[in-house]
């Protein structure tokens, strides 16, 4: 009847800090170095919800994360929270991977640590926003996988009832299990993490695997494995200007019509 | 020496933090405004451990120390002082129970003040004064095996919204003629047991203070905390540990909230076509601020950590700690008002309620001139 859950968590930049994220101008890749990270938002949502599917059918969460060394900050906030597991897989070989890659490691993770009835993530990520390690990751561990999802119930172990968000409502799908479900940001609220809790979390399992403890294919992993390369980017320079008007109102107004005119402003 | 705080109080600074951003500061002005104490959040608090973070695990406590109770309080005070001095008097409560009740008395009263379910409060001071201790008015005799009492308390915390209240009452003199004080446990209804005049404050106006009333209030003898005469020392202990340590953090708290928001108006107030941060005696200004903050942090943490390495029989750190941070939160707050110019006497914005919340600390858990004293006191016996 319990069910083996498995929540994937990824640290993104503190959005209070976003003014020191910098684009790395040779990968064009976030430089988050030294910059404080948060658990991502809707992956916080996914937590609550397997706790609450584990509240009531029993089993076991466990976190899994692919991020530095420093994520397991961030890992011990999901124990703190409730989780009974953590696992974080760190290895320079991992870095700079694209979503293609991200999933594919998070699959040997996962492949690594057990089997899962469950997986749940969040939506999108804060800062790479694209949506797409959920799904990729249901291709991967040939699991059923939904994303958009605002709602989960579980009634019994075997599948779930989700409503997932459609522009003007829901659409409820029944989904049998095993299955990798994307949770969307907002669609529970997050417990917070508790003194007891976090006393409780020093004593479960925080394990780090690194390249060497996993069965992976090289060649799909990081920079190297991730078929999406960014193309040029640029920064918007933005540039402001004053000039002083003088005349009569009249005229002032005719001066700042052609003004905008010349400045591309239809009037 | 370590002057950093560990990875896990640092995770428990965070979730604190996380939970008043969420449910405090949304709210602190509202409350301060409408004078009113926010007894619902009792069961949220109780949930992330606040209520009875100190108490012993075995009564529902979470079993840490009064550095992590003063993170918490720190970060209640960041946005509300008001809210932090009604969970402070509940914790005045818990400690005297922890540091007096039986195994009985623990499990009936610690642990639904632990679990957020009962509201904890401690009545000492009188019309006659706070730190008069010995001028105790308020009576208990012991009659035909009940304990019948008598008397007004005044300038109570929690008086109107506490369930469980511990009184200090005076029950006879003790060898040299002195009035002998004992502790009681009074709950809310008990006959003859009720709140009179609720104050309206100057500061600290998420909390409830007033009377409280003891007209024949009649107690078993189980409702006796700790030994007979040893009321005295079951108050002291509360007030200068959880009073003062409590008053310590808050006021860091208050002093934090006057330094970032001075220097948020600072960075976004154009004056002259700058930011007056741009200007020499507006970073004076912050500068004191910082340097404020900074000390107070140090103080207040330094004592508390000292009384969780053991050292707690000497209470002058809390009483050092307590008479700088209300001292230094008060010229905080008068600085950054003066930093905004027109703006800080406009109440949206919170600087005002910090500096009403510092004044009325002064006089909580004993003014300044009493801080003195103790510090006086321990000093010509310490460093003769």
């Amino acid at each position: 009847m319990s069910l083996n859950i498995a929540v994937c968590m990824k640290p993104v930049p503190d959005p209070d800090k976003y003014n020191l994220l910098k684009i790395d101008p040779v990968t064009k890749r976030l430089v988050r170095e030294g910059i404080p990270t948060i658990i991502n938002p809707s992956d916080k949502n996914a937590l609550e919800a397997a706790l609450k599917i584990k509240e009531k059918l029993g089993g076991k969460v466990v976190v899994i994360s692919m991020a530095p060394p420093n994520g397991v900050d961030k890992l011990k906030e999901c124990l703190a929270m409730g989780a009974d597991e953590a696992y974080l897989l760190s290895d320079m070989a991992f870095g700079g991977a694209d979503t293609w890659a991200t999933s594919y490691t998070l699959m040997k993770g996962l492949e690594k640590i057990g089997q899962f009835d469950l997986v749940l993530a969040g939506h999108d990520s804060a800062d790479g926003a694209t949506s797409h390690v959920p799904s990729q990751l249901g291709e991967w561990m040939d699991y059923t996988h939904i994303a958009g999802v605002q709602n989960i119930e579980v009634e019994d172990a075997t599948k779930a009832i989700v409503k997932r968000r459609i522009e003007n409502g829901y659409i409820e799908y029944e989904v049998g299990f095993p299955a990798v479900i994307a949770v969307e940001r907002g669609s529970n609220v997050p417990r917070f993490i508790s003194a007891m809790g976090i006393i409780k979390a020093k004593n479960k399992p925080l394990v780090v695997y690194g390249l060497n403890d996993l069965d992976v294919d090289k060649e799909k992993l990081g920079l190297v494995g991730s078929p999406t390369q960014p193309g040029e980017m640029y920064t918007m320079e933005l540039k402001r200007e004053s000039t002083q008007i003088e005349g009569e109102p009249e005229e002032i107004a005719v001066k700042t019509i052609e003004i905008l005119r010349k400045a591309g402003i239809n009037l | 020496m370590d002057f950093k705080f560990t990875e896990d109080q640092e995770m428990l600074r965070a979730a604190f933090k996380e939970f008043v951003d969420a449910e405090v500061a949304p709210h602190a002005a509202e409350w301060d405004e409408e004078d009113r104490c926010p007894v619902e959040l009792w069961p949220k608090m109780a949930e992330l451990g606040i209520n009875g973070l100190f108490a012993p695990e075995q009564y529902g406590g979470v079993g840490l120390g009064q550095v992590e109770r003063m993170i918490a309080m720190e970060e209640i005070a960041r946005h509300s002082a008001g809210l932090a001095i009604a969970m402070f008097t509940h914790h005045l409560a818990v400690k005297a129970f922890d540091f007096a009740g039986t195994d009985e008395q623990n499990k009936k009263y610690l642990i639904p003040l632990c679990d957020g379910s009962k509201i904890g409060g401690v009545a000492v001071t009188e019309p006659g004064g706070g730190s008069d201790m010995m001028g105790h008015k308020t009576t208990a005799e012991l009659k035909d095996g009940k304990w019948i009492l008598n008397g007004r308390k005044c300038f109570i915390t929690n008086s109107h919204t506490a369930d469980i209240t511990v009184v200090t009452a005076r029950t006879g003199e003790d060898a040299k003629g002195r009035p002998q004080l004992s502790a009681f446990i009074v709950e809310k209804g008990t006959p003859g047991f009720a709140p009179g005049r609720k104050e309206n404050k100057l500061g600290l106006r998420g909390s409830t203070t007033g009377d409280l009333i003891l007209d024949n209030v009649e107690l078993t003898e189980d409702k006796l905390l700790g030994k007979i005469g040893q009321g005295g020392a079951i108050a002291m202990n509360a007030i200068g540990v959880c009073g003062r340590g409590s008053i310590a953090a808050m006021t860091t708290g208050i002093l934090r909230g006057c330094l970032e928001d001075s220097v948020k108006f600072a960075q976004e107030r154009i004056v002259y076509g700058k930011p007056i941060a741009k200007l020499q005696a507006i970073q004076f200004h912050i500068a004191e601020n910082r340097i404020d903050y900074e000390a107070q942090k140090l103080l207040a943490y330094r004592a508390a950590s000292i009384y969780d390495a053991g050292e707690t029989k000497n209470l002058t750190n809390f009483s050092i700690a307590k008479h700088h941070g209300t001292e230094a939160a008060c010229r905080a707050a008068k600085r950054t008002i003066e930093l905004m110019g027109g703006y800080g006497v406009i109440n949206e914005y919170a600087v005002g309620r910090y500096l009403r919340d510092s004044l009325a600390l002064i006089s909580a858990g004993g003014t300044s001139e009493i801080q003195r004293i103790i510090v006086a006191g321990d000093t010509l016996s310490q460093w003769s």
